[in-house]
């Protein structure tokens, strides 16, 4: 990944944009967290947090002029916040002695500010801090300037003289009564002219974006910017602080105009969903200030503004703690380390790449394009822990070997549709495939073939582009093979794939065939079930199968109900991106969400998808067990057939096929030894991706070698054997050629070197 | 189902003899090192308990994956 990519889409997630009251405040005071801080009762954590954006706190809260009122989100639903009134209590009850200003070494040069209201004390305030040596004048008896004047009866002068009191504190030396020429102060390095909205006329060109003022070293700003019936407070104080900046920097020699975008009062890009905010009234401030109490009330008040909507929806955002912004940089980090631990890896593994989040983000970022572009980096860097996927991609393997792939008609014939059920539904429910086949034969003709095998897709969410593209290349082959058919596909997610990497295939959805040709119902059934149509995340975009779906479903008796997500805003079964092998107990928590929308059953049309759900104690029907069975309803508690039964189904398919079909028959069985496993190991064996294959291979071996430990008194043996990349353990009973009764098998990826003479 | 303290310890079927604690070396993305197992001493067959797989063994494989 590019860095500059990476910053694109670290800029397409808004979460950490400044809300709207920030944005608009010309200082950026962190009202949210301002508030939150007063609605836990926390005043003195809120006064430190007004001190990083304003000198006065006490001050600015009884003479704000609010800028952020207007934007609050809060405005829609009950008024703004009282944001003025809650910085005044902040100040009140937050700061019991006077601040501790800390100031950097001094810098040898001097800076002269002429006026003393809220830009000029700013700037001096600043400036001080930054190691200047500051002198104010002042040509009348106080401090304060014109704010004295606009804030009249607001302003107590308690507040003021103890916030100003800061002011002599930090060493700024005040010369009051004293009248001074901003452009005749020899002897300072640099004069900053704020002397209220005098005559706009002494400087007639003042830089909006660094106050220059016309004579090198001179700087305006404040009220003479906006004239005197447009007085305000926190601009003043804003202009003070900008006017610093270029005196500073002036000061240094450094550029006064680099990097300046973020000054000043600006709009906000963070979203905030607003639909379920129940309005609370705005209170009235008393002139007095708010008490603590109702200071708390109104901190609670505040909606705390953020985005979050894609991690509000989707279980994998949520589990980390965090959100895309933090999450693509975390992922590209770990694409760019050389040496040391990649820690997210698993955050790039765990993604379902569904894309629900990019239906939900107002700027459609999209975390199934981040990780599954870090994903193939991973791969290419050999840098993929071979545990995410590695069982998914032998699965398949199996599925695209001469045990389970299969064409009809057979090489040499050709047809002019082809179905194409997907690996998943061979697996799942092999005469439903039959059936389907034969079902599409009789209504359109007997010039339809069929292909069994896997279109690519877990090579592609692996992020294996060598496994996808000898999948697709297979494919194609054997498709030009049969006559270049259309394509009649059963599952979304073969369809995602073909149309990605074959855009030019002639492909159709078995679902918008059956109901466009109105063949869904072979005969008429009784009004059937009400279900929860579970729209599959591969078919998210794919609205015609999704009212094909609806059509059909309707047809067969079913009364629909929708789920809070559904069709474009559909969610994942947890099988997406192969999240299921990636990272189990996350896929477990999102199909448990994913579940509990509704308590009716589900009624889907991805195999994958009604497995996942029925495998985890969910009645699920598939579309084509509404078609082809009579007690539809009963099959909704079918069990998921488990990984090894999968790869027996697809394998017993193509025996049965190629028996009743083809000349040649394949053999019936392969002299596996029966093995006899109690439904709480298989469980365990389910859990543990062991597949009753791998176990054969182990006892078989053990049987052979004599390799194999036995315990005295019992009649156990315990058996390893390396299969592939992974040592399979078995503990069983029996001997020669079996039976044998298996009672638990665990694995490890990790090899071990035996040897005899260690 | 797992090996608990009190059952009888593992025999090597094949030499019919105890096993007996030793240096067994096990490798993984590269790296190799030496650790104690149960072994036959006469054939090497090694006995990995099922907790050990499925614990420490399944964490170092995550270290090792992500190294």
């Amino acid at each position: 990944m590019e860095k500059q990519r990476l910053q694109e889409l670290e800029n397409q997630c808004i979460q950490e944009c400044a809300p709207p009251c920030t944005a608009a405040c010309p200082v950026h005071v962190d009202c949210r967290g301002l508030a939150l801080f007063m609605a836990r009762g926390d005043f003195a954590a809120a006064v430190k947090l007004l001190r990083k954006a304003l000198p006065f706190p006490a001050v600015i809260g009884a003479v704000c002029d609010q800028p952020c009122c207007a934007y609050c989100n809060r405005g829609r639903v009950g008024g703004a916040i009282e944001m003025a009134a809650l910085e005044r209590a902040a100040a009140r009850f937050g700061e019991t002695a006077p601040p501790r200003i800390s100031l950097l070494p001094s810098r040898g040069k001097s800076v002269a500010i002429v006026g003393s209201g809220l830009s000029g004390l700013t700037a001096a305030f600043d400036l001080r801090k930054k190691g200047y040596s500051v002198t104010v004048f002042e040509k009348d008896g106080r401090l304060g300037g014109s704010l004295r004047e606009h804030a009249a009866g607001r302003l107590f002068p308690e507040i003021a003289e103890k916030d100003f009191s800061v002011i002599e504190s930090m060493g700024i030396e005040v010369r009051l009564n004293t009248a001074a020429d901003p452009r005749d102060l020899p002897g300072f390095d640099a004069v900053y002219a704020a002397p209220g909205a005098a005559p706009a006329h002494a400087f007639p060109a003042i830089d909006p974006l660094t106050y220059e003022a016309g004579t090198p070293g001179v700087f305006a700003g404040g009220s003479l910017l906006r004239g005197s019936g447009n007085y305000s407070p926190i601009f003043s104080v804003s202009d003070g602080r900008r006017a610093a900046v270029s005196i500073d920097r002036f000061l240094q020699g450094a550029s006064l105009t680099a990097s300046r975008t973020g000054e000043g009062s600006l709009g906000s890009c963070l979203y905030t969903k607003m639909d379920a905010v129940a309005p609370v009234p705005a209170p009235c401030v008393p002139a007095q200030g708010f008490t603590n109490e109702a200071a708390m009330q109104e901190g609670a008040r505040c909606l705390q503004c953020q985005c979050l909507e894609c991690v509000k929806v989707c279980t994998y955002l949520e589990s980390f703690g965090g959100y895309p912004k933090k999450y693509v940089r975390e992922i590209y980090n770990n694409l760019s380390i050389v040496m040391g631990v990649r820690q997210s890896n698993t955050l790039t593994n765990s993604c379902s790449l569904c894309g629900l989040c990019a239906e939900v983000c107002p700027n459609d970022l999209n975390m199934a394009d981040v990780c599954s572009e870090a994903r193939r980096t991973m791969v290419s860097q050999k840098r993929m822990p071979a545990s995410a996927h590695d069982f998914a991609l032998r699965d398949m393997a199996f599925a695209n070997s001469d045990a389970c792939a299969m064409a009809l008609p057979a090489p040499g014939g050709t047809c002019s549709r082809l179905f194409f059920p997907g690996c998943q539904l061979a697996a799942s429910a092999p005469d439903h495939v039959e059936k389907c086949y034969r079902l599409l034969q009789e209504k359109l003709g007997s010039d339809v073939g069929l292909l069994l095998r896997c279109c690519g897709a877990p090579a592609d969410w692996a992020g294996r582009d060598d496994l996808l593209e000898q999948a697709i290349d297979e494919f194609g082959e054997l498709h030009r093979s049969l006559g270049s058919p259309q394509l009649i596909l059963a599952c979304p997610s073969c369809s995602r794939v073909f149309k990605r990497l074959l855009p030019g295939l002639d492909s159709v959805s078995l679902w918008e065939i059956l109901d466009r040709a109105g063949i869904a119902a072979p005969e008429a059934k009784a009004a059937g079930p009400v279900v929860c149509l579970h729209d599959p995340c591969s078919a998210r975009h794919d609205d015609a199968v999704q009212e094909s779906a609806r059509q059909i479903a309707a047809r067969l008796g079913c009364r629909l109900e929708e789920l809070p997500f559904s069709r474009r805003m559909t969610a994942c079964c947890s099988f997406g991106g192969l999240q299921w092998f990636a990272n189990n107990k996350l896929a477990r928590a999102g199909i448990g969400r994913r579940m509990r929308e509704s308590t009716r059953d589900y009624l889907t049309y991805c195999s994958m998808c009604r497995d996942l759900f029925a495998g985890q104690g969910k009645r699920c029907l598939h579309m084509l067990d509404l078609m082809f069975e009579d007690d539809a309803p009963g099959r909704a508690g079918r069990a998921c057939p488990t990984w090894s039964q999968r790869r027996d189904n697809r394998a017993r398919l193509k025996r049965r096929l190629c028996a009743g079909i083809k000349e040649e028959t394949m053999p019936e069985t392969d002299g596996r030894p029966e093995l006899i496993i109690a439904p709480d190991v298989q469980a365990v064996l389910e859990e543990r991706f062991i597949l009753t294959h791998d176990i054969t291979r182990v006892i078989e071996h053990a049987e052979q070698t004599g390799r194999k430990l036995t315990r005295p008194g019992t009649d156990r043996f315990l058996a390893h054997h390396r299969v592939g990349s992974v040592t399979y353990w078995v503990e069983y009973t029996g001997t020669g050629s079996g039976p044998f009764t298996v009672h638990t098998a665990y694995s490890h990826r990790m090899e071990i070197r035996e040897r005899a003479d260690i | 189902m797992t090996t608990g303290a009190k059952e009888p310890s593992w025999l090597c079927a094949a030499c019919g003899i105890a096993l007996e604690r030793g240096m067994v070396e096990i490798a993984y993305m590269g790296s190799a090192f030496p650790v104690e197992l149960q072994r036959c001493p006469r054939c090497g067959i090694v006995y990995i308990p099922e907790e050990l797989a499925l614990t420490r063994m399944a964490e170092a494989e995550k270290i090792l994956e992500d190294k």
